[in-house]
């Protein structure tokens, strides 16, 4: 291991453009190395933008951005990447194992039998995620939260420092939101990665999250947790009524539907649910939702 | 002639001894090694409509071919291989390739007729452009065949993985360092080389039933790549040489014979998923 980088994405008055339009600019921020991170902002914001500014896939228009100490894109080796509809678009007659296997092999040109030492790497990745039952399915075979783990083991298999994953719990039902949440904590506090994740809906991953990266008004700006649940902030941000509920174990925010009836209970984590995910309990607990809808999505 | 017969022909033994028929089995064979590989990597990347314009675009150089005085086959390949490299160069995105591709598959069958009208000659080849004509394949035909399956295996031994990761998600293989334009390039030449040596077999207009219905069957038969790759080859070589045997037993056209097998190979499989799936 080389020597310990303190911040492992920066960027320096960074821009984006596409075409004549400037999709955001001023980037200046520097997101700690250990951190989990979310992108948060409006559709169109330029939020898998940035993912792709930060793997080196889309040239800045001006200033800078290094990613785990080196200049954009030359650091991949390092990062696992887990795009968007990943899991929706894929249907593929490879078997999960074979396609966690392509994380570690599929970059290599010429003949090279899989040795043992990689797939054993490949099986470790799988039990991390809780798949190692499911290596011999097929994706086309495999319900969309178990794609979305296969998906994160492929990006994980290489040991990455740094995970990113776009909108990882979209298309998922409460259930497997809540495990893939549970699954990056532990990969973050046990393993040690730096995550980020490009979400529409902070509510799942808030009790993981240290800290946001908000994109208003073609501004990104980073901040921890406490600056960002600001009400006032985020109803800015997305353009919606957002309140922010204070329970025991931290902040929530919450967006009431203006169909909902008066004195319902606010959709929100109740502090048995939030325990569980910072406790690494094992079978996730549905708790009844109310129908109200959280996405903060339009 | 108003009576048409069906019945079995007792000679059938020595029509296949005939010189012209190890041709069309050697033919077969390299023919089935080709498709097997890239029908497995035509599905897995979602490109199975551009295969079946890629037989069409070769059209107008099959038939312009004959109108030059050259070789259908070079016509042929050299017409795949420029549409393979615009529409490998275009990139993968499925959605908005489908309509440009649709419409240059309707424009270049229209001039391949416009060529054919041209001359006598190209004119009486149109058919067996169209349908195929496996039973006049020459040896020298089968040099270039057999050359080009090496071709295709030593490409392949280089840039297997890296192909398959890339047919798997662009992005991250993107993200990971695989070249995928070239990946794309690469596949669409070989693509185009496959459709080359499989069209005197079947025709440009059967294509799809050789190259991608076999490797659509073995993709439900076996999850593995390169299982699914012997499969689809096996079911290619079983197609051609039961199409060659029972053509020569009845009078049915060979192009006919081999689709309607390959057709019912992949009827078998859909049965056997759908059981499966119970």
């Amino acid at each position: 291991m080389a020597e310990r980088i303190q911040d492992a994405i920066v960027f320096r008055d960074a821009a984006i453009r596409r075409g004549d339009r400037i999709i955001w600019q001023h980037g200046d921020f520097a997101i700690p190395a250990g951190s989990v991170t979310a992108i948060v902002g409006t559709n169109g914001t330029g939020k898998t933008t940035m993912m792709k500014a930060e793997l080196g896939l889309l040239p800045l228009a001006s200033g800078s951005v290094s990613v785990l100490g080196r200049p954009a894109g030359s650091a991949n080796a390092d990062i696992g990447y887990v795009p968007q509809s990943y899991t929706s678009d894929i249907d593929s007659n490879l078997t999960a194992e074979q396609s966690v296997l392509l994380g570690l092999t599929g970059t290599r040109f010429g003949i090279h039998p899989v040795t043992r030492a990689q797939r054993a790497r490949a099986r470790r990745a799988m039990a991390f995620v809780g798949i190692e039952d499911k290596a011999p399915y097929r994706l086309s075979e495999l319900s969309g939260g178990l794609r979305q783990r296969v998906a994160i083991a492929q990006a994980i298999v290489s040991d990455p420092k740094l995970l990113m994953l776009d909108e990882p719990l979209a298309n998922l039902d409460l259930a497997s939101q809540r495990a893939v949440a549970h699954l990056l904590a532990r990969l973050n506090r046990e393993l040690g990665m730096t995550i980020q994740v490009v979400a529409h809906d902070l509510n799942m991953l808030l009790p993981i999250l240290t800290g946001a990266v908000y994109l208003l008004d073609g501004h990104p700006h980073y901040a921890d947790m406490r600056k960002v649940l600001d009400s006032d902030l985020l109803t800015h941000l997305y353009g919606t009524n957002v309140q922010v509920v204070t329970t025991p174990q931290g902040d929530m925010f919450v967006t009431p539907t203006p169909d909902e009836p008066d004195g319902q209970p606010l959709d929100m984590h109740t502090a048995a649910e939030v325990a569980e995910l910072h406790h690494h309990a094992h079978t996730p607990v549905m708790h009844a939702h109310g129908g109200n809808d959280t996405n903060p999505r339009r | 002639m108003s009576h048409i017969d069906f019945s079995f022909d007792p000679n059938w033994l020595d029509t296949l001894s005939a010189p012209f028929m190890a041709n069309a089995f050697l033919a077969g064979l390299c023919i089935a090694f080709a498709a097997g590989v890239m029908g497995y990597f035509t599905i897995a990347r979602q490109s199975t409509f551009a295969a079946h314009a890629l037989a069409h675009i070769g059209l107008p150089g099959a038939t312009g071919a004959v109108l030059l005085g050259l070789p259908v086959s070079l016509g042929l390949g050299v017409f795949a291989l420029g549409g393979a490299l615009v529409i490998g160069a275009l990139g993968k995105r499925v959605s908005e390739r489908e309509i440009a591709t649709g419409t240059v598959l309707a424009f270049a069958t229209g001039l391949g007729l416009f060529f054919a009208r041209l001359s006598s000659s190209a004119s009486q080849q149109m058919q067996s452009i169209l349908f195929g004509s496996i039973l006049t394949i020459t040896s020298a035909q089968i040099v270039g065949f057999a050359v080009f399956d090496v071709v295709l295996l030593a490409v392949l031994a280089v840039i297997y993985r890296p192909l398959l990761f890339s047919s798997l998600d662009e992005q991250v293989a993107q993200a990971k360092g695989v070249p995928i334009g070239w990946m794309n390039v690469a596949f669409m030449a070989i693509m185009a080389g496959v459709i080359t040596i499989a069209v005197p077999a079947v025709g440009t207009l059967l294509i799809f039933a050789l190259v991608i219905t076999p490797a659509a069957a073995a993709n439900i038969l076996a999850a593995s790549p390169l299982k699914a790759m012997v499969v689809a080859g096996l079911i290619c070589l079983a197609s051609i040489w039961g199409g060659l045997v029972l053509a020569a037993m009845f009078p049915a056209p060979p192009s006919f014979v081999i689709v309607t097998i390959s057709t019912l190979f992949w009827a078998a499989a859909k049965a056997v998923e759908s059981l499966r799936r119970r």
